[in-house]
């Protein structure tokens, strides 16, 4: 029979199918972090059980980190008791850990995939909703919460009902300086927040083939913020290439045997999807988010949108209380929105690629007066990378402040926050309300659009700089 | 984890559609490494209105949320649930849920049960006319009743039977231990370690 890629991997994995019953499928890579496992460790004691598959498992510190003095203690004693947990809790167990001021620590997300440890046709889960970035391998990987974390940790594997399957087909040519971010931002608009619950998404066409593994990873990990479990997308030699020679990819014979299964995973030419979205490539634009949630968001030449122009009551509804929380008024072009802080990094948006784009705006130019710009890379690895090429000079030379990996400022449990009634441009993944701090305001953008607002001091994408030419020098 | 069977209680209309789960419990109240006192942290930046319905003396003692289209979307973050039960929630309704938080509900012995919107809506004009109104969900039936409202709901029997009986899955999964050592013997040999075994 037909299949798709997701329902490839899925077959794979399946350890017990019974009649009635959810598959129990095995789980190949287990992604901790210090946030969403120590009440499952505390569960496993209680039960007298021990970690099944230490050596398929792997923890970062990342949520809670401090992004300046690092060497000095954590000063929150309740975000310091919870990295002390993770470290008593992997030792206790063999679990591998990288922890704050180790040289692979990062995000969770941003680790696992630079260590060449996400590899097509896995299952990968994490307790936290952004492993779908894991699917640009097209690894099958999906969020799960506290008692999952546990039931891995004990076994190794998970009772799953079965997914739906959802192809969202992107055709065409992205138009010069139209990025994954806007892309996949579009798509969420699109099929709106609850749009692909249930469904694991394949992302495919020819703007998705031409993508970087970078970019793809940037698609695959807002899959959640259209309510999808998952979002994936075939292997091909784009994703051959970034794994060759990670340290954890497969060597000599057993890469040739990889790459040959790695091949067969794409979705066959026949099997079909229990939805399918179309989306023309060339349409897009930089997209921006304008409300508190990811779906309220629109081509940043456009204007904030009049709720009552919405036809759903509940959609209408939300818009209006978005409006509210966010201080803004119906139709206000969204170019004129002022921000005072702009935020890039995140498991979205914290690799090198987007590093360098952001810095390629910011050479030769200044955040703007009034506006804080925090550069936060997504690991340590990341963020050597980009002292080699010389991005943090660039980025403190504008005056924007170069921080140490961690997820920061994207949901604010360090102590980078927002203060209320703050407006920021973020690269991060959700505008929820208080997500960065309570009363904090955000928009979400790319990070072209991130560096080109910090400059302008409001949202902006790099096409509006051409009447400031960068000056010579750094 | 306890069973659940049936519960009759009184109810809480939350009108909002979208309530993400950094609502439910902001990320800083994520920090503790347990599983109960989040009670104070349940929808923490409403709770700071007086008008918020939560805070409102009829709803005192209320144990059937009734909440707008796609609750608990977003964040993987479990707190959400345990937030929801050490308030003293026993049911969740919703037209639709976000799909991790179901999950995570449903291992927690918090029912999140989906109706159609119309029969939100109708639930929500019944406990705002009388916020004494009773609601019962009814696993054995999977039926929601109020005064005037019958309801079926849908929950697959797997699911119904482990919270009928307050099943531990790990349990259940470790009798299948065999199966799963069998699985490990085929799995192919270029799959990653993180460390040596």
């Amino acid at each position: 029979m037909a299949k798709t890629l997701a329902e490839k991997v899925w077959d794979d994995h399946v350890v017990r199918r019974a009649e009635g019953e959810p598959d129990l499928l095995y789980v190949d890579l287990h992604l901790l972090h210090e946030v969403t496992c120590p009440q499952a460790f505390d569960g496993l004691r209680k039960a007298g059980r021990r970690v099944r598959r230490a050596d398929l498992t792997i923890a970062t510190e990342d949520h809670n980190t401090p992004t300046i003095d690092i060497d000095k203690p954590i000063a929150d004693p309740v975000s310091r008791l919870q990295l002390e947990t993770l470290r008593k809790n992997c030792a206790e167990h063999g679990v591998r850990l990288h922890p704050l001021g180790d040289v692979e620590q990062g995000i969770v997300h941003v680790v696992g995939p630079q260590l060449g440890l996400t590899q097509p046709g896995m299952t990968v889960v994490c307790g936290d909703s952004h492993t779908s970035t894991h699917g640009a391998f097209g690894a099958l990987a999906f969020g799960i919460g506290t008692s999952q974390v546990e039931h891995v940790l004990a076994s190794q594997t998970l009772p799953m009902s079965p997914f739906r399957t959802m192809a969202v087909t992107v055709e065409g040519e992205l138009p010069p300086g139209v990025v994954a971010k806007d892309l996949i931002l579009a798509v969420i608009a699109r099929i709106g927040t609850g749009g692909g619950q249930g469904h694991v998404i394949e992302y495919r066409g020819p703007a998705i083939e031409k993508l970087s593994m970078e970019a793809r990873m940037t698609v695959c990990n807002m899959s959640i913020e259209a309510g999808a479990r998952a979002g994936m997308i075939a292997p091909d030699e784009t994703t051959f290439a970034y794994l060759k020679d990670r340290p954890h990819a497969p060597k000599g014979a057993d890469w040739d045997a990889a790459v040959a299964d790695w091949r067969a995973l794409r979705t066959d030419d026949d099997a079909t999807f229990d939805r399918e979205v179309v989306i023309d490539a060339s349409t897009l634009s930089p997209f921006v988010t304008w409300g508190t949630n990811p779906a309220q968001g629109a081509p940043l030449s456009a204007s904030v949108p009049d709720p009552a122009g919405f036809a759903d009551a509940g959609e209408r509804l939300a818009a209006e209380k978005a409006l509210e929380y966010m201080g803004l008024t119906a139709g206000q072009p969204l170019r004129e929105i002022a921000v005072d802080t702009v935020f890039l990094g995140s498991c979205t948006n914290g690799r090198i690629e987007d590093l360098r784009a952001a810095a390629a705006v910011l050479r030769g130019r200044s955040v703007a007066d009034g506006v804080r710009m925090l550069v936060v890379p997504g690991s340590v690895r990341v963020a050597l990378k980009a002292v080699e090429e010389g991005l943090d000079k660039v980025f403190t030379a504008a005056g924007a402040e170069w921080r140490h990996a961690g997820c920061s400022m994207c949901l604010g449990m360090n102590p980078d926050q927002l203060s209320p009634g703050e407006r920021a441009a973020s690269t991060s993944n959700r505008n929820f309300e208080g997500r960065q701090g309570r009363g904090g305001r955000t928009h979400l953008v790319s990070p072209q659009v991130a560096a080109t607002t910090a400059v302008l001091g409001h949202l902006a994408s790099p096409a509006d700089l051409s009447d400031l030419p960068a000056t010579t020098g750094a | 984890m306890e069973p659940f069977t049936t519960h009759t209680g009184r109810a809480v209309p939350l009108r909002r559609g979208n309530v993400d789960t950094d609502q439910i419990i902001p990320a800083r109240w994520l920090k503790k490494v347990t599983r109960d006192g989040f009670e104070d942290g349940l929808f923490d930046a409403w709770r700071k209105d007086p008008e918020f319905v939560l805070n409102q003396p009829a709803r005192r003692g209320a144990t059937v949320l009734v909440a707008g289209m796609d609750f608990g979307t977003g964040s993987s973050r479990e707190h959400a649930v345990w937030a929801l039960q050490n308030y003293g929630f026993k049911v969740v309704i919703s037209a639709r849920f976000g799909d991790i938080f179901r999950g995570n509900s449903l291992k927690n012995g918090l029912p999140a049960v989906t109706l159609p919107q119309e029969t939100v809506d109708r639930l929500w004009a019944l406990t705002e006319a009388d916020p004494a109104a009773e609601v019962t969900v009814d696993l054995l039936d999977r039926e929601v009743r109020a005064a005037g409202i019958t309801a079926g709901f849908e929950l697959d029997d797997n699911a119904r039977w482990r919270l009928l009986h307050g099943l531990d899955d790990i349990s259940l999964t470790l009798e299948h231990e065999a199966r799963i050592a069998e699985y490990e013997q085929r799995r192919p040999s270029y799959r990653p370690r993180t460390r040596n075994r």
